[in-house]
């Protein structure tokens, strides 16, 4: 999937460099999120929590949740998982070996059980593969504590051949800014019932469609 | 009377002249340490550890630090800057007042004061802070922990210390000076 469109890009041999280029050109835009509402107004009497934020380390996102009292957990996991399905072989068939799924969820998503009490996935579950995808979305929930909230984001343009890729920002409890970082394409769309049976071993799901085609998907461990 | 008058117009000189009257011409070995002294601890910038040198082992400073080569262990610099130059790499953890990163460090870092992480730079590790800037471009994985620091008591001096820390951070120094005032070092070091 990845590989496929780096073959004609020559100059952007990972997705990490990719994005990295294209963020420093682009400017960001910005925009309300009722999914962060909604995340942000479930912690907020609360402090000293943990979030996992899985889009990596920015300013805007560390400054916010620090300032609220809580710790942050950062980490790129679209940099991780270049680290470990990149290389020899195949991107999307090396999203099935098991050695590497292994390295990649312990690089990703090596905390203990029910230690966390937030994670701000983004869009980032989109562009695994299926198989790939099923052990994250379960591993997370295994690493979130019971009643803490997951908030994810997934592209809804169906017809789409690529979606773009952002560095998503807080800019407040209730909104953001998305830094473009390129185009990229999902592995799957999601429609809401596909949703529901991703996170099938959550609580409850909660969805909110914007008009800007990315469905804002808020999860209830 | 005559040689009494020329005596008060020109008082005798002392016999043996002072050596700080005339330090150079009297004792000109006193006049070169007493210019390297005042080198050593005014005028030159940081210890700076070279990008061709390796230490395995504890680093432990008085004063502030940069290190361009490659250290696995642990360094200290309480109440002082570490400054990891854009070559160095550190395999160790990480104990100072003020951390600015351009190259790359694995462990964990406690910056009572603030830490800087850079573009380009990589950290992988727990840090705890009362400040942090991260630019755009750096790679950081790991946790962060912020320590409100503690109101100081009303008519307490800034320590010098302190007070260099809210000064713009200086560029790397012209002329390296190889772990001269960085004590002790224990451990191997490697050229």
């Amino acid at each position: 999937m990845l590989r496929d469109r780096w073959k004609t890009d020559t100059a952007a041999p990972s997705l990490h460099s990719a994005g990295k280029r294209a963020g420093s050109l682009a400017q960001p835009q910005s925009r309300a999120s009722n999914g962060l509402d909604q995340f942000f107004s479930s912690i907020k009497d609360e402090t000293s929590l943990s979030i996992l934020d899985l889009a990596g380390a920015s300013q805007d996102n560390i400054t916010f949740i620090t300032s609220l009292g809580h710790r942050i957990y950062s980490n790129d996991i679209l940099r991780t998982l270049e680290e470990a399905f990149g290389g020899n072989g195949d991107f999307v068939q090396n999203q099935s070996d098991p050695e590497r799924v292994a390295f990649f969820l312990k690089e990703s998503l090596n905390f203990p059980d029910q230690s966390l009490d937030g994670a701000l996935v983004w869009d980032t579950l989109q562009f695994l593969s299926p198989s790939l995808l099923q052990q994250t979305v379960d591993r997370l929930c295994q690493i979130l504590r019971p009643a803490s909230y997951l908030l994810a984001f997934f592209h809804a343009e169906e017809k789409a051949v690529s979606a773009p890729l952002y560095s998503y920002r807080i800019a407040g409890p209730r909104s953001m800014s998305l830094l473009p970082r390129g185009q990229e394409r999902p592995a799957r769309y999601f429609n809401n019932r596909s949703l529901e049976k991703l996170f099938q071993n959550f609580d409850s799901v909660k969805f909110f469609l914007t008009r800007d085609h990315l469905r804002e998907v808020i999860v209830r461990r | 009377m005559w040689n009494k008058k020329k005596e008060e117009e020109y008082p005798p000189k002392p016999t043996a002249t002072p050596a700080a009257a005339n330090p150079i011409r009297e004792n000109p070995s006193m006049s070169t340490a007493a210019v390297t002294t005042h080198h050593t601890s005014e005028t030159r910038g940081p210890a700076v550890i070279g990008k061709s040198v390796m230490i395995k082992g504890q680093i432990f400073s008085r004063e502030d630090l940069t290190i361009d080569g490659e250290i696995d262990g642990s360094v200290e610099l309480h109440e002082h800057r570490l400054t990891v130059g854009p070559n160095g790499k550190l395999q160790a953890g990480v104990k100072a007042r003020e951390v600015v990163v351009l190259g790359t460090i694995h462990g964990n870092v406690d910056a009572s004061d603030k830490i800087d992480i850079r573009k380009d730079a990589k950290l992988v590790g727990d840090i705890k802070t009362a400040r942090i800037v991260i630019e755009d471009g750096a790679f950081f994985k790991g946790s962060i922990d912020i320590i409100r620091p503690e109101a100081k008591p009303a008519g307490v001096p800034v320590p010098k210390a302190a007070a260099a820390a809210s000064a713009p951070v200086p560029a790397p120094a012209p002329a390296p000076n190889v772990a001269s005032a960085v004590a002790p070092i224990a451990g191997e070091l490697k050229y």
